[in-house]
């Protein structure tokens, strides 16, 4: 992960709205706008001098600072050059466009950011939620979410009819 | 009626195949899958949301509980993480001991693979033959730990405390021990017939998609791609030791059987390496903010009681900033996205479970295969829900 | 007046109970990671056989312990009661682990906080994980119990699963 400096560069070159940020202690990452993130996503995983083919990870944070609250952070790597890049961006509730016709692995990732955070991604083949289940209310990881969810000191009732 | 062509039927959550409570819901055209969705959540803990709310230290146990058949290695992610935010450098011994530890935990994580996996396929006697050797590598790390499956070994800026005395004849005696253990499995099983003729080309994953997909680890090397994290981003000081990744051709089922048993032979190199070139030093390292003092010093030393006490009551403060660090664990890339924001608790804390991504490759897998080989494509990938579900 | 404290009856029982205790047949049902530490319990090293109960059934119909093993999700509970309610009388419940008996560390939205809210629990083990041998003394526990039964709270034959 040292010499993703380099990538970056090459990357904020391609499109446009890219912003190269420090995150120390860990390595600098891209904050790309949200207009081109798709646009920037694409060039990763098919330009040849990138060519970041693994989606290694996805998720979000819920940075609770106004209209645009949810940071989505990708951790992108090529298995031609061992290169490992991080590219963010901020979205609000309208959610961005899917990342899962580039990588597959964003299918299930990405619903996972739908389900805790209630972040919708356009064009996704089954957004679902994919832990807790369809009745839920509320999505977990946002930060007004109570750790114990709602009717915690409330004896469990079960639902017979959802087995 | 509608389409009655194809017969839906539901595989789980209560099925003793799926390793937990997985379920699959699939679609057959005969005895031919369609198509297949996996559904996930039936253990889901929300580890995620309990770790924003405790502080670094409470955070730790909870690492235990994700990939249970690696305490040792989640441990090491998580303090990994920690302490690339709060910077602090690792003494050589230390580091070396917990290379020692995660492949005594990887070594035990492969036995039980191929214990229930050989199980799910009806090979039996292999169940207790894996039993008895895992036993002996729990039991050595019961002897470090104190836990069989929970150990908190590996603290933030090194280890709990020192080795344990003779633990390093034990483990001397045990790796010397395995290997022919191992040839006892592989009589069994890979040159077995039967065996040969339940997963030699079935469900196979090629290496394009193995990649697109995200899946890490042994089912990735098993389709022929060289990645593994201890020689793509090498951690606590894994350059220094001297082992090779084992790759499979075929990505099928097979292949992943034959590459876990190959990781087991380097990882008893590796282990055997670490107890010979094991250096002599402290085990913690001097970060007085971040590491408690020693026991000893606790017993004798007003100011390192208090400095305990106010560790352990309060936590500590890591300055702001994010941070990323990933290993290999048995089932593959194992990640802490950790995210300060200056006070005791993390902000957030974002796991990257191998166990996950490896199963959304699941309907890939075993689209256009019979229904009995779902049984052994789930357990060659083998997942752990304690980790997909979080 | 009654069969109360009658001779026969108590002796009916003792043989009963004796057999009930010392056949066992737990449904195979692991939730988390105390489901690996009854998988160890049921081999060669701890050996659950010693006290009859390790022929695990993968189906309800045909066991009568169910040993909880892990925690138990919200989305989880009510597969849990559904195949509590298929396993036919006469039927016990162990909860393995700090998890299964209240909850334990994960006090959060999505964990039921101890089994014993959906179901009814005979034995309680502490742990986290419970070694082997806790499982083996919880079942040594629950025989103890089990040997206390009358078939007046427990009929000989009933297939229903309503009774509990």
């Amino acid at each position: 992960m040292s010499d993703n400096k380099e990538y970056l560069d090459i990357l904020s070159g391609k499109a446009d709205g890219i912003t190269i940020v420090p995150a120390p202690p860990g390595e600098p990452s891209a904050m790309v706008d949200k207009a081109t993130i798709r646009e920037t996503l694409d060039h990763c995983r098919y330009d040849r001098d990138l060519g970041f083919n693994m989606l290694v990870d996805m998720f979000a944070i819920d940075r609770n600072d106004g209209e645009e609250r949810f940071e989505i952070v990708y951790i992108l790597r090529s298995q031609k050059t061992n290169a490992r890049i991080t590219v963010k961006t901020r979205c609000g509730d309208e959610g961005i466009e899917t990342a899962s016709d580039l990588w597959p692995a964003a299918d299930f990732l990405e619903r996972e950011i739908y389900d805790m955070f209630g972040v919708p991604f356009a064009n996704h083949p089954d957004l679902r939620r994919i832990y807790n289940p369809d009745d839920f209310e509320g999505h977990p990881l946002r930060k007004e979410f109570p750790l114990e969810g709602k009717d915690f000191d409330k004896r469990f009732v079960v639902d017979l009819e959802k087995a | 009626m509608a389409d009655t062509k194809y017969m839906t039927i539901n595989m789980g959550p209560q099925h003793p195949a799926t390793h937990g409570v997985l379920r699959v819901v699939l679609e057959l055209d005969g005895e031919t899958i369609v198509s297949s969705t996996p559904d996930i959540g039936y253990l889901h803990r929300g580890i995620e949301k309990i770790f924003e709310n405790r502080t670094y230290w409470q955070g730790q146990p909870l690492t235990d509980r994700l990939d249970y058949t690696s305490g040792m290695s989640n441990n090491l992610a998580y303090c990994l993480a920690v302490e690339k935010l709060i910077g602090v450098e690792i003494p050589k011994r230390a580091q070396y001991i917990r290379v020692m530890l995660s492949e005594l935990q990887r070594i035990a994580a492969h036995l039980l693979w191929v214990s229930t996996h050989a199980l799910d396929m009806g090979a039996m006697t292999v169940l207790f033959y894996g039993f008895r050797e895992r036993e002996s590598c729990l039991k050595l790390l019961e002897k470090v730990s104190g836990a069989r499956l929970m150990p908190d070994y590996i603290r933030f800026g090194g280890l709990r405390e020192e080795l344990p005395e003779g633990f390093l004849a034990e483990a001397q005696a045990l790796i010397k021990e395995l290997p022919g253990r191992i040839d006892e499995y592989e009589t069994l099983l890979t040159e077995n017939v039967i065996w040969k003729g339940r997963l030699k080309g079935v469900c196979p994953l090629s290496a394009d998609d193995a990649i697109t997909y995200g899946v890490t680890g042994p089912v990735l090397r098993a389709s022929g791609v060289y990645y593994d994290v201890r020689k793509a981003y090498p951690y606590s000081s894994y350059e220094d030791f001297d082992f090779e990744i084992p790759l499979g051709t075929k990505g099928d089922v097979y292949d992943r059987y034959l590459v876990r048993l190959k990781e087991m032979r380097q990882s008893i190199r590796i282990v055997q390496q670490a107890i010979d070139k094991l250096p002599e030093g402290p085990i913690k390292a001097d970060a007085p903010a971040y590491v408690p003092p020693e026991k000893e010093e606790v017993a004798q030393d007003m100011a390192a009681l208090i400095r305990h006490f106010k560790l352990m009551t309060d936590g500590f403060r890591p300055p702001k900033g994010e941070a990323y660090a990933s290993i290999e664990s048995s089932k593959g890339e194992l990640g802490f996205y950790i995210v300060s924001d200056g006070t005791e608790n993390p902000y957030r804390v974002r796991i990257r479970p191998p166990s996950f991504l490896n199963l959304g490759s699941i309907s890939k897998m075993i689209h256009g295969s019979l229904v009995a080989d779902v049984v052994a494509a789930i357990g060659s990938i083998d997942i752990v829900l304690g980790e997909i579900d979080k | 007046m009654g069969i109360e404290n009658n001779v026969l009856v108590s002796t009916v029982d003792w043989l009963i109970n004796w057999g009930r205790k010392n056949s066992l047949f737990p449904v195979t049902f692991g939730l988390a990671c105390c489901a690996l530490e009854m998988m160890v319990a049921s081999c060669a090293e701890y050996d659950i056989a010693r006290f009859g109960a390790e022929v695990f059934r993968p189906s309800p119909r045909q066991s009568d312990l169910m040993i909880v093993a892990g925690t138990l999700s919200k989305k989880m509970a009510p597969v849990v009661r559904r195949i509590y309610e298929q396993m036919p009388n006469p039927k016990w419940v162990i909860a393995y682990g700090a998890c299964a008996s209240s909850g334990g560390i994960f006090r959060s939205y999505s964990v039921v906080q101890g089994v014993d809210q959906i179901i009814p629990v005979d034995v309680y083990i502490p742990g986290c994980p419970p070694r082997p041998e806790a499982l083996l003394a919880g079942i040594i526990e629950l025989q103890k119990k089990i040997q206390k039964e009358t078939i007046k709270d427990r009929p000989l034959i009933s297939l229903s699963g309503k009774s509990a």
